[in-house]
């Protein structure tokens, strides 16, 4: 599914260390269905404001965690990888 | 219809700070069980009304809805619905929420709400989220929810007497209907909640700063790991230094007790059994509660703070690289106080081959019923000495054993993920929750129940399985001139055993010790002592103490060999009849058990053979 957005294309994995973003759209057939559920139960869904706070240690700098309103919530690049996010109109 | 005491039943998002409040609504006046048929605790206790009247409080297992992913979350969705087997329908219901993360628990909140069920809201953790700089309208958010909302501090004891006040006034209330509105969505849900959170707040200045500084450091990429392993370092070294005094003062305790009763009574088998029997074999158990409740306390200060769930965080992609996830990290870190809970503890891992994973490589974590086998050949062959500043050989020697341990378990769980719990790889979703300081209270209730678990199988399992192992020591009694454990029923069936374990350097003492071991893995120390205090020739050598008796009669390549035997040793009975129950079947169990004798005869006959090469034996 393609949708309208600032930034085409650019994952939540690729996202710089800091930055916020809006989770434009979810590729859900990419992840496991509980996974998926309990993703969306955290509130990490298409239109949710995240930041990425921390990129975990060793090869491939995962798992990472991101700031979603007040809770912060680890999550693999697997996952981020299957999400497109666009730049905050801020 | 007649029925029971009435129930109040705490629900909410995990990390709400549910178990908290349950501490401090119930006191010590708690009963941890299972529910009947599946394997998730119930935790439930007595709660005073304003009124005197006593009620039944229960506390759910932390839920991100009534769509479910996970045993718990099921049994919540059970006993809010009234479907649960052996759990009356809670007659009011608390939600617990978390004050700084509104938006995301007031989801779940308005799915309970929904019920109509008589409703009471805790709106708790005010004080933290007043700490981050945000100040909530409780009235504001009851008019939103159109139920009581009460601002708690749960570890501060704020707000108890007004919630039980509201909890009493709720019971009066009947059950509305459930409010017919068909086809809520989530996204719908999630839009209210973020409206009512909004509309809630007072005021608002910036964001989680101290939790925000607090996790640039514990989470660094290279500075966070380093801080856990010091960590990890620091626990192990505490666990030998900071109990020496008081397991001496416990031993001398237990000494002083049987030299007492060796003077009181008229020598007989009778009083034998006493003093060598029950009081040296419990005694020599026992003396490990200090160094068990420095280990227990470590852990669940861990746990308390919120750095337990950094520490998955950090382990995660360790554990990616043999197939787990760092959920699998705090089961296993559990383990190293004891498999049974350590494997309970893996219901929160949804993926089943994980789990199943996780459940047969948690006994390799070196639990706390071996700490007293490791203290115990430690003290008598390893010489206590610095190696570094502040680095004691003792306690180096003991953190290389953990560290076997571990790497064993990555090794086997490599294995296993590859071959018998072959799969997809699983994922890692977690939140990490606020920082938080441990209240004295909490901890000292969770050390309690600790102790008291550890005396009562001293008290019990220890006990018979020591007067037992006595009694077949002691008969049939020897002819004059012969050697007494030899010609007793044990020393029969330790003699035939002694052949298998020859080959890895065990004597017929160390095959004698391991039969009972089976039943707690400490009985072996006891067991010992109590075949020494038998087998001791005149009342002199009798007095000696076990580490003594040890050195005199095992060379350093058997104590390494017997180390090395106990870090994958076998289970005790208690992991396995915990392991069937959660794998539902003998399969499982049984492979588990053939697994560890294989890897603990290799190791203890490799440790063995190593050592005695190097001059050791």
């Amino acid at each position: 599914m393609i949708r309208c957005g600032s930034a085409i294309g650019v994952t939540l994995d690729q996202l710089p260390l800091g930055t916020s973003a809006r989770i434009a759209a979810v590729d859900w057939a990419l992840l496991v269905p509980e996974e998926a559920q309990r993703l969306r139960a955290l509130g990490i869904d298409e239109g949710a404001r995240v930041r990425l706070a921390y990129r975990g240690v060793f090869l491939g700098r995962d798992p990472i965690a991101i700031e979603i309103g007040r809770m912060t919530v680890a999550l693999r690049r697997a996952h981020a990888r299957a999400m497109t996010v666009e730049a905050e109109a801020a | 219809m007649t029925r029971g005491p009435c129930v109040a039943a705490l629900v909410g998002n995990p990390n709400a700070g549910k178990s908290a409040l349950f501490n401090a609504l119930t006191g010590a006046r708690q009963k941890i069980a299972n529910y009947p048929g599946v394997t998730v605790e119930r935790k439930a206790g007595r709660m005073i009304l304003p009124n005197g009247e006593p009620i039944e409080l229960v506390d759910l297992p932390g839920s991100y809805g009534l769509q479910t992913t996970s045993p718990d979350e099921e049994v919540t969705r059970r006993v809010i619905m009234g479907e649960q087997a052996g759990q009356a329908q809670p007659d009011v219901l608390v939600i617990v929420l978390d004050s700084s993360n509104l938006e995301q628990h007031l989801v779940f909140a308005q799915e309970v709400l929904e019920l109509g069920r008589p409703t009471v809201v805790a709106l708790n953790m005010v004080d933290l989220a007043e700490r981050d700089g945000l100040v909530l309208d409780p009235a504001a958010l009851s008019d939103a929810l159109g139920v009581p909302v009460i601002p708690t501090v749960a570890v501060r004891r704020r707000g108890l007497d007004d919630l039980a006040a509201a909890v009493a006034e709720a019971r009066g209330r009947v059950a509305e209907h459930p409010v017919t509105r068909p086809h809520v969505t989530l996204p719908e849900r999630r839009m209210l909640a973020h409206e009512m959170a909004h509309g809630a707040i007072l005021s608002e200045t910036a964001k989680h700063r101290i939790h925000a500084k607090m996790d640039r450091v514990l989470l660094h990429p290279w500075l966070g790991p380093v801080i856990l392993f010091a960590l990890l370092f620091v626990v192990f070294q505490a666990v030998f230094t900071w109990a020496t005094p008081f397991a001496d003062a416990i031993d001398a305790g237990f000494t002083a007790l049987g030299d007492g009763v060796r003077g009181a009574l008229p020598p007989s088998l009778a009083r034998d059994l006493l003093t060598d029997g029950v009081i040296a074999g419990v005694g020599s158990v026992v003396v490990f509660l200090p160094q068990i409740l420095i280990l227990f306390f470590f852990i669940l200060t861990m746990e308390a703070t919120g750095y337990m769930a950094r520490a998955a965080f950090l382990m995660d992609r360790l554990m990616a690289g043999v197939g787990l996830s760092g959920r699998s990290f705090i089961p296993l870190l559990s383990s190293f106080a004891c498999a049974v809970p350590g494997i309970m503890s893996t219901r929160s891992i949804t993926d089943p081959k994980d789990r199943l994973t996780t459940i047969l490589v948690a006994p390799l974590m070196t639990c706390s019923a071996r700490l007293p086998v490791y203290a115990v050949i430690i003290a008598a062959f390893i010489p206590n000495r610095l190696v570094g500043p502040g680095i004691g050989l003792q306690g180096l020697v003991l953190f290389a054993l953990y560290v076997v341990g571990i790497v064993g378990a990555m090794v086997v769980a490599l294995v296993l993920r590859r071959s018998v719990t072959k799969g997809a790889a699983s994922g890692f979703i977690m939140e990490l929750p606020k920082y938080q300081l441990p209240t004295v209270k909490d901890l000292a209730l969770g050390l309690f129940q600790r102790a008291w678990i550890f005396l009562r199988r001293a008290g019990t399992m220890i006990f018979t399985v020591t007067v037992a192992l006595w009694l077949l020591l002691n008969f049939p009694r020897a002819e004059a001139g012969q050697d007494q454990i030899n010609a007793s029923i044990a020393g029969h069936i330790a003699n035939g055993l002694a052949v298998v374990v020859e080959p890895i350097g065990f004597n017929r003492d160390i095959a004698l010790a391991l039969i009972p071991a089976m039943a707690a893995r400490e009985v072996a120390v006891s067991s010992l002592a109590t075949t020494y205090a038998v087998g001791a020739a005149d009342a002199d050598q009798q007095g000696k103490q076990l580490g003594d008796q040890l050195k005199a009669r095992w060379s350093l390549a058997t104590a390494l060999a017997f180390l090395a035997w106990f870090v994958f040793a076998p289970q005790c009975m208690s992991t396995i009849a915990v392991t069937r129950r959660e794998t539902n079947g003998w399969k499982w169990p049984g492979f588990m058990l053939a697994y560890l004798f294989g890897l603990a005869y290799l190791f203890a006959g490799a440790t063995y053979w190593t050592a005695v090469a190097l001059g050791w034996g």
